[in-house]
């Protein structure tokens, strides 16, 4: 298991705030192989949330390179990312961030919309997935009408719905009551065992232990990395 | 390239607008009005335009219509002497003078025309009659509906028959078989010989307020009889005594043969009739000058009802930017998200364009809908005529549709736009 999905090589992000200048990451180096869980931790204002947008094709490196699964997506332009991020990406928000006026099943199928994916197609790999999540019974609610671990089930299911090479966690269980989180972060080591790599963003040095690994983040700087080799369960 | 299909870009554009029924119902009122507007304006024009027209025609494009005209006379009051005979209008003189001076005249047909009591059996109503020429028909745009017109032979004999309009058959003759039947003429008889109509036909004739006023309601007979019965003079017994009246011709229609060479016939006639004319006791119509001017009136309304067109359009225009902008600030974290899952910036564009489109259609639709029922019910309760184009209905609705396209695309691209990041992070 020794295969890139993430390489950033001497990474610069640096962008102007009013007339600040901001460097958000200094040179980082970060490789994460297939299969991996790992977790990035740091302070507010640690460059870590840029890296995430980094990582998820949000945003454009100043200088340096990100390869994605041997990749380079750091020149590619807005369209080409869209593209990258609706084939290649999954996305877990803190706040979910499902559509309102669409229900569960249709809110799953958004990323397959963007691909052209014929809509029975859709429907049935969302189908697929809810079931997997235990929505079966929710296909027709909206996200209103659903409790957050749910809105964030099926925020899972929305994320897993193109195969990703790589999901995005951004504090994931950050708006949920522990037991709920439990069950998600559960969720996400279920996933993790099944061979998908995961990149999270937390704070909680609790779900830090879950992962494999630990990336900490200080001034756009990486502070620590470890490897925890063969750890948690 | 489009990544979405358009039906499923329908179906979503419909899902997001039902989100807000009340707000897109009241959008699309600003584009409903305008339509209907437009739609009900043009129809009311066009047809004031037909009608206009149609009379006009009526009277043909290549005549000219000369009238004797009663104009006051100092000699009858003057000095308290009264001049008890009034001579006026039109003369033989001028009708062999004007058949000499006027070039490419095709024929001329004079006219005596008066208001008699007309009976048949014990039926009497007053009507116009016509005392004219056998031609009088070619240069007139009549049919016969039944019979035959004035002969040359009844002209050259001053034969006593008449030929009556459709709407007189109808009101005297209820019943009977106007042909070959006698009718009195303010005590003179004539036999029916023919009936007349319209070419129009059309039940709005009897308000003809133009010249042409009740035609098929008249008697035609020739003029030769009329005058070798009653002559030039006319008598009116008023209160206190009488005038007589001298007029040889009350009309007098000249036929060009073209109608490129009207304009200059119509100069000769001026100049001819003013030679032979102290004063001014006619008055010359030329329907070609009025179809022209019938055209150039038509063209000022054209530009004002544009200019109101447009104006309740780009009104309804930016009643949607308006509407959309606002969509689009209220939904910035969902264009955030669908950024994030991969939405390219043309498809955001594409999806509130759509959003724009859908109200602007069925608002151009609904404003259809009551641009065609206004119409009607102005013409079933007023009697003015109206006439829906589809000319109407394309322009409206075609400019309806450019203008919210146009003033859509400003929000579209704004949404479009968003930095995910920054949208993603909007409360």
């Amino acid at each position: 298991m020794s295969e890139p999905i993430v390489e950033l090589k001497s990474a610069v992000k640096e962008y102007v705030n009013g007339a600040l200048r901001v460097t958000a990451m200094r040179g980082i180096d970060l490789r994460i192989d297939r299969g991996e869980y790992a977790v990035i931790m740091g302070a507010s204002g640690s460059g870590k949330s840029t890296c995430l947008n980094i990582l998820g094709c949000l945003d454009r490196l100043t200088e340096g390179s990100y390869l994605l699964g041997g990749e380079d997506v750091s020149r590619l332009d807005d369209d080409e990312l869209s593209e990258i991020r609706s084939k290649r990406l999954g996305f877990i928000f803190q706040s979910y961030n499902l559509i309102p006026q669409l229900n569960v099943i249709e809110n799953i199928q958004v990323p397959l919309f963007y691909q052209g994916v014929p809509e029975s197609q859709a429907r049935d790999a969302a189908k697929k997935l809810a079931d997997r999540m235990g929505l079966s019974s929710r296909l027709e609610h909206k996200p209103m009408e659903l409790s957050g671990g749910q809105q964030q089930r099926v925020a899972i299911a929305r994320s897993l719905v193109c195969d990703p090479l790589l999901m995005l966690a951004d504090e994931p269980t950050g708006n949920l009551d522990s037991k709920t989180g439990h069950e998600i972060l559960e969720l996400l080591d279920e996933l993790h065992a099944e061979g998908k790599t995961i990149v999270m963003v937390t704070h909680d040095d609790n779900i830090a232990d879950r992962a494999q690994r630990v990336v900490r983040f200080r001034d756009g700087e990486i502070i620590s990395n470890d490897w925890k080799g063969a750890s948690t369960a | 390239m489009l990544s979405m299909r358009p039906e499923r870009m329908i179906k979503l554009a419909v899902k997001n607008l039902s989100q807000y029924k009340l707000r897109a119902g009241l959008t699309m009122l600003g584009i409903i009005f305008g339509v209907c507007s437009v739609v009900a304006m043009l129809s009311v024009g066009e047809g004031a335009n037909q009608e206009i027209q149609e009379k006009i025609q009526r009277m043909g494009s290549r005549n000219i219509l000369i009238k004797s005209v009663k104009v006051p006379d100092e000699n009858m009051t003057a000095g308290g002497k009264r001049n008890m005979i009034a001579s006026y209008g039109i003369t033989y003189t001028d009708a062999d003078d004007l058949t000499r001076f006027v070039p490419n005249l095709e024929s001329s047909i004079p006219i005596k025309r008066l208001y008699y009591d007309v009976q048949f059996k014990a039926r009497k109503l007053q009507t116009d009659v016509v005392a004219t020429v056998p031609a009088f028909i070619r240069v007139q745009n009549y049919r016969m509906v039944r019979g035959r017109f004035l002969s040359m032979a009844d002209q050259e004999f001053g034969a006593p028959v008449c030929v009556i309009g459709t709407r007189l058959a109808r009101m005297l003759f209820a019943g009977f078989d106007p042909i070959g039947q006698t009718l009195t003429i303010d005590s003179d008889t004539y036999t029916v010989v023919g009936i007349v109509g319209d070419i129009a036909q059309s039940e709005l004739a009897p308000q003809n307020e133009l010249w042409l006023e009740g035609e098929n309601q008249s008697v035609y007979i020739p003029l030769r009889t009329y005058i070798q019965k009653r002559g030039d003079y006319f008598t009116q017994w008023a209160e206190g005594g009488g005038t007589f009246e001298k007029i040889e011709l009350y009309e007098l229609i000249l036929s060009i043969d073209k109608q490129e060479n009207v304009v200059r016939a119509v100069d000769a006639v001026r100049r001819t009739l003013k030679k032979n004319h102290k004063k001014e006791d006619y008055s010359i119509v030329v329907p070609l000058e009025l179809i022209r001017q019938a055209r150039e009136t038509r063209r000022l309304f054209n530009i004002v009802l544009g200019s109101i067109a447009a104006i309740s359009l780009i009104v309804g225009g930016i009643g949607i930017m308006n509407i959309m902008l606002a969509t689009v600030s209220e939904r910035t974290r969902e264009i955030g998200i669908r950024r994030a899952l991969g939405a390219r910036r043309m498809d955001i564009v594409l999806q509130f364009l759509m959003e724009t489109l859908l109200l602007s259609i069925s608002g151009g639709v609904i404003g259809l809908i009551f641009g065609a029922i206004i119409p009607m019910v102005i013409t079933a309760t007023t009697n003015v005529t109206t006439v829906l184009t589809f000319k109407a209905f394309a322009v409206s609705f075609s400019v309806s549709v450019a203008v919210s396209v146009i003033f859509g695309i400003y929000p579209a691209r704004r949404a479009a736009l968003m930095d995910p990041i920054e949208a993603l992070r909007h409360e």
